[in-house]
């Protein structure tokens, strides 16, 4: 013991967490881990193994099961089997399993932190600080969901199996955030951890079994991607839930279009840190250190985006570089460690590529002359400064500890800059001016935004994406939404034959009524089709009219159209539903002859078609009505200060109307995107469409700003796959279609997709013409 | 003691001092997060904690201090720790010493007869410690007077209202007579944190006193209602490094009050290490004021030696 050299160097010196619980613990399991399915450990004899190891060391931890078909279909059974069990426990006796979960997570906090350590290489002081904590708040949070979900849900029932797939960054969180609100909500899980990181998920399942819980509620595989594509296809799979990268959730998408599963997906990210000149920049710093150098970079919502305004740039990378110069690079298991190993070497090879191809790019790499440990996977933290952006370094999710560093002049630019990216899943706003904090934390697209901080968390508030980072909240009451359903999914596939009712182009005119040329309504304007082909409508009684028959071209201008239409979401509630009543009443003046042309088209009564009129001018009042009703929410979490939970606007949303009711169907689905602030592209009903072509007057005579609504007559199976596919189209909501092929066509840029169905309540319409975004605000004198 | 530089001050800034912003939230994070962050252990923790002695000023502020009282106190700061302790931690008796004795005025003789020929410093109190309320002039003889009396370094209290009224050219007159007045003795300025509003406030007063030629500042006299804490010695420990990079000059930085559990005075250290280097882990750059911190320490240190936890009255009393 030399203290006397000790006190003259004053080192850190090395803070070890003990193993040797966790490994005791893992012994008990034996070197070969097998799957927890039905409440049993289960091995199949043939099965095929991988080793799990410790990427600080390279020690093996352990042998796991590459699950099989079998060993998934296995898996899949129990869960149904158990489900509706499960169900028809009362909310009580559920709320008081995941109490019990709960409360097994918190005593055996420091067990978990330990393995998690041993599996992922992350810092032992975030699993024990951070994961672990949230995990056990995740399940008190969603005890409490269970307990009053009669209340709060009422009608709603679960959904039924869910297949749950998660990645090796935050492992036994992000189980806790499939699992919790899964089972609060009455439904059974299968969930793959990642092939890295399985050992606390088969913890928990041990814990779980010790609670109580009932066989088969939850049932843990591992294994690979294969294993992954299994569970995802199993066509006793309900619902699948999905954290990793933007790639995956592209073949999960493409994977599950063609079945009536449900999908939520939380993906890749590339989220702007911005940092003004009147912000602490101090505190900015020690920010960005959370943001961008917490587990190793290796978190989807990482600030790894640094836009700082130009005025303190220099002064701000001088202090950045100085503080990354601090940070400890080493065995996570220390508890003075500020980052740990990289997961695998197949991501700390990505991590270097990028790099590297960036420096070829010419961009200005910086990295602290910081010890690191000569074995074990580590990346030093990494600053790149004046990227610009279309450097790769701004473009692509690195997933690793290197920030890109850009500069903005002003807060416009700012915003510009964090929205030029295909992801949105997180931003964070610098500056103590509340105005222009708050300006642009709105102004940003994405689902989470945090003023003066970043990377917190809380069982209460949703996380999840916009843009290709996702969709689907998790967190919140909005977690529970897509764990929940009101009546029967509406089954994919096709339901309408294509249009022997305007196959033929032309027809025979009835001769009684001047000639009406239908146009197509673009961008507020009357316009023909690009195509100059027209559609004839045939009712009962021969010819009705004509329609424009729409082309891809005229859907990328109302896309266009509706893009550039900005205004209306800016517009206050209060002017939008001035506008939407307005258009109710300008409806109601003209009943008589909306109600004409629905008889001719239908042959249904005229006191029918004046009851649907009607019925449609209600219907505009009830959104108009909605526009400022449909509020946010103030979250209440562990933070001192707010979360706003905000419902915002998709954006552009391709609608395809049914051919029932057609006027009706038409203002019940338009009506809550118009509410809501979204632009919309309508495809009316192709058999009825002279209804909805009418209504361009009254749009135009209701001082609706122009490309908020947009409407292409045509053939629905020409136009829609080219609106789903639009990478600029935010959200489709689309009836009596091919589902599947427009879940497949949707990948592009990954927006959601739902078979709408006006019969839904005004709630689920309105939750589904928006997304959240929870804005953290900190507060304190 | 004294090496180095001294801060020899510069002009007030005014612009600079207005655009200081804190954000409390976000430093209260990192003021939590720090000690969380940094652990020290085992003979790690030993070395600091008797650097940690190294940086006491072991104060006693009490209306009933006599002279014998601060004697004892003094002869403890020359030699805080038992010397079967420190020989089996292979220190020579000697190494180890509080950084100075810190006591009112009147008692200052009393010290520097106890101390004399030791490497421990007088300290006193002044400017009409702890309020500050009595006039400039009367600021200024006290000063003169304790520097005339043997006093190595003096703690000053500076005038609260200034701040709150935000008249920042005054207190930095204020405090620059001081200076004037300290003369070669060693100026710490208190600010008496718990009696200010916002942390912006310590931090634009922490620039200030600095501009003004402070050696230290202070956060606390150890009578305002809170004391030292993590927060606020972080705001101003942020201070002292932008003023160092903005200046070049060279400030130290003493908490005081509250602070009497080994673990914690790691925790400053380890604030010192982390946010401004290891220079400022000395003496010359960082003190501690306390009285009962020791002897926490002497416990400790003893535990981790036998492996049994200590008692007090193993442990000589000053």
């Amino acid at each position: 013991m030399d203290i006397s050299k000790m006190l003259e160097e004053l080192d850190w010196g090395p803070a070890p967490e003990s193993e040797k619980f966790a490994r005791e613990f893992l012994s008990r399991f034996g070197p070969e881990h097998e799957l927890f399915i039905a409440g049993e450990w289960y091995e199949n004899a043939e099965s095929e193994r991988f080793s799990t190891r410790n990427p600080a060391t390279g020690e093996v931890l352990g042998d796991l099961i590459q699950a099989s078909d079998a060993d998934v279909d296995r898996a899949v059974a129990a869960a149904r089997a158990a489900q509706p069990g499960w169900a028809g426990l009362s909310a009580h006796q559920r709320a008081k399993h995941l109490y019990a979960i709960a409360r097994q997570v918190q005593k055996h906090s420091r067990l978990l932190a330990v393995i998690e350590t041993l599996d992922n290489g992350k810092p032992i002081r975030e699993s024990r600080d951070i994961d672990i904590p949230l995990v056990a708040r995740h399940f008190y949070h969603h005890a409490g969901w269970a307990q009053i979900l009669d209340e709060t849900h009422p009608g709603y029932s679960p959904i039924g199996v869910c297949g749950a797939i998660i990645p090796w960054n935050f492992p036994l969180l992000m189980l806790a955030w499939k699992v919790a609100p899964a089972l609060a909500t009455g439904n059974t899980v299968v969930l793959k951890p990642a092939e890295y990181t399985s050992l606390s998920a088969l913890a928990f399942a041990e814990l779980c079994a010790s609670a109580g819980l009932p066989a088969g509620v939850l049932n843990i595989i591992t294994g690979d991607g294969r294993t992954g594509a299994a569970l995802v296809n199993h066509e006793n799979v309900d619902k699948v839930a999905f954290t990793g990268s933007t790639e995956v959730g592209r073949i999960i998408r493409n994977a599950t279009a063609d079945s009536n599963k449900g999908l939520t997906l939380e993906l890749g990210g590339k989220s702007p840190f911005i940092v003004f000149e009147d912000a602490d920049l101090d505190s900015a710093i020690e920010g960005l250190v959370n943001a961008i150098w917490f587990n190793q970079g290796q978190v989807c919502c990482a600030g790894s985006r640094l836009l700082v305004q130009e005025s303190i740039a220099e002064n701000f990378h001088q202090k950045l570089r100085v503080r990354m110069s601090k940070l400890r690079i080493g065995n996570p298991m220390d508890k003075a460690i500020d980052m740990g190993a990289i997961v695998d070497e197949v991501q700390l090879e990505t991590i270097t590529r990028l790099c590297e191809q960036a420096v070829d790019e010419g961009e200005q790499m910086w990295q602290p002359d910081t010890q690191i440990p000569k074995h074990g996977l580590y990346f030093p933290p990494t600053l790149f400064t004046n990227v610009s952006p279309n450097s790769v370094i701004a473009q692509e999710e690195i997933f690793g500890p290197v920030l890109a560093s850009l500069t903005f002049r002003s807060p416009a630019e700012a915003i510009s800059l964090a929205n030029n990216t295909r992801y949105g899943l997180a931003g964070s706003v610098w500056s103590q001016d509340i105005d222009c904090a708050l300006e642009v934390a709105r102004s940003i697209k994405a689902g989470t935004i945090w003023v003066n901080c970043t990377n917190i968390f809380d069982a209460n508030s949703g996380f999840g994406g916009y843009r290709e980072s996702g969709f689907g909240r998790e967190g919140g009451i909005e977690g529970l939404w897509p764990y929940l359903q009101t009546s029967t999914i509406t089954a994919v596939g096709k339901e309408v034959d294509n249009t022997e009712v305007i196959a033929e182009m032309l027809g025979e005119h009835s001769g009684e009524s001047l000639d009406r040329t239908t146009k197509l309504y673009i961008g507020g304007k009357q316009r023909r089709p690009d195509g100059a082909y027209s559609l004839s409508i045939k009712g009962p009684d021969g010819l009705v009219g004509e329609v424009g028959r729409g082309n891809r071209k005229d859907v990328r201008d109302a896309v266009e159209a509706a893009t550039s239409s900005t205004t209306w979401a800016s517009l206050n509630a209060h002017t939008r539903a001035q506008i939407l009543f307005y258009i109710g009443e300008n409806l109601q003046l003209r009943r008589e002859e909306f109600a004409n042309r629905i008889c001719a088209m239908t042959g249904e009564s005229t006191e029918e078609a004046l009851n649907e009129v009607d019925d449609c001018v209600a219907e505009w009042f009830r959104w108009a009505s909605w526009c400022d009703k449909y509020d946010g929410r103030v979250h209440e979490t562990t933070l001192h200060g707010l979360v706003l939970a905000l419902n915002e606007p998709l954006g552009v949303v391709g609608l395809a109307c049914p051919d029932t009711s057609s006027l009706l169907s038409f203002t019940r689905l338009l009506g809550p995107l118009m509410a809501m602030g979204n632009s919309v592209v309508v495809i009316p009903s192709q058999k009825h469409p002279l209804a909805a072509t009418e209504m361009y007057q009254i749009l135009e005579t209701s001082d609706l700003p122009s490309g908020v609504v947009n409407i292409i007559t045509g053939l629905r199976d020409e136009l829609l796959p080219v609106l789903a596919a639009h990478d600029a189209v935010d959200a489709v909501w689309a009836s009596e279609c091919d589902m599947a092929e427009i879940q497949k066509v949707s990948c592009g840029n990954m927006k959601q997709t739902w078979a709408a169905a006006g019969s839904v309540s005004d709630q689920e319409l309105l939750r589904r013409a928006c997304h959240v975004k929870n804005i953290w605000l900190p507060h304190g004198i | 003691m004294h090496e180095g530089k001294r801060n020899s001050g510069t002009l007030l800034d005014i612009e600079w001092v207005n655009s200081i912003r804190i954000n409390r939230s976000a430093l209260i994070r990192r003021a939590a997060n720090l000690p969380a962050r940094r652990a020290v252990k085992n003979e790690h923790q030993i070395a600091w904690m008797l650097q940690a002695i190294r940086c006491i000023d072991l104060t006693t502020l009490a209306g009933d201090d006599t002279p014998a009282r601060v004697k004892r106190l003094a002869k403890k700061a020359i030699r805080p720790i038992r010397s079967d302790l420190l020989s089996a931690l292979g220190l020579k008796a000697g190494r180890i010493h509080c950084a100075s004795v810190c006591v009112y005025h009147n008692l200052i003789d009393a010290v520097t007869d106890s101390l004399n020929g030791s490497s421990v410093n007088t300290c006193a109190v002044s400017s009409g410690f702890p309020a500050g309320q009595i006039s400039h002039e009367e600021k200024l003889h006290q000063i003169k007077a304790s520097v005339a009396a043997g006093a190595d370094e003096i703690d000053i209290v500076i005038s609260r209202a200034l701040v709150l009224a935000g008249d920042w050219q005054s207190l930095y007159e204020e405090i620059k007579d001081f200076r004037e007045a300290c003369g070669d003795a060693h100026l710490k300025t208190i600010l008496a944190t718990g009696e200010l509003a916002t942390l912006r406030q310590i931090a634009q007063a922490s620039i200030v006193c600095m501009s003004a030629g402070a050696d230290f500042i202070k956060t606390s006299t150890g009578k305002e209602k809170t004391n030292a804490t993590l927060p606020v010695g972080l705001t101003m420990v942020r201070m002292i490094r932008e003023y160092a990079e903005r200046s070049g000059n060279i400030v130290g930085f003493k908490p005081a009050g509250g602070i009497s559990k080994a673990k914690v005075a790691v925790q400053w250290l380890a604030m010192m290490k982390e946010e401004l280097g290891d220079e400022w882990m000395q003496p010359n750059l960082f003190r501690i004021g306390a009285s009962s911190l020791l002897g926490d320490i002497e416990r400790q240190l003893e535990f981790h030696l036998s492996g049994r936890y200590s008692a007090a009255n193993r442990h000589p009393m000053a």
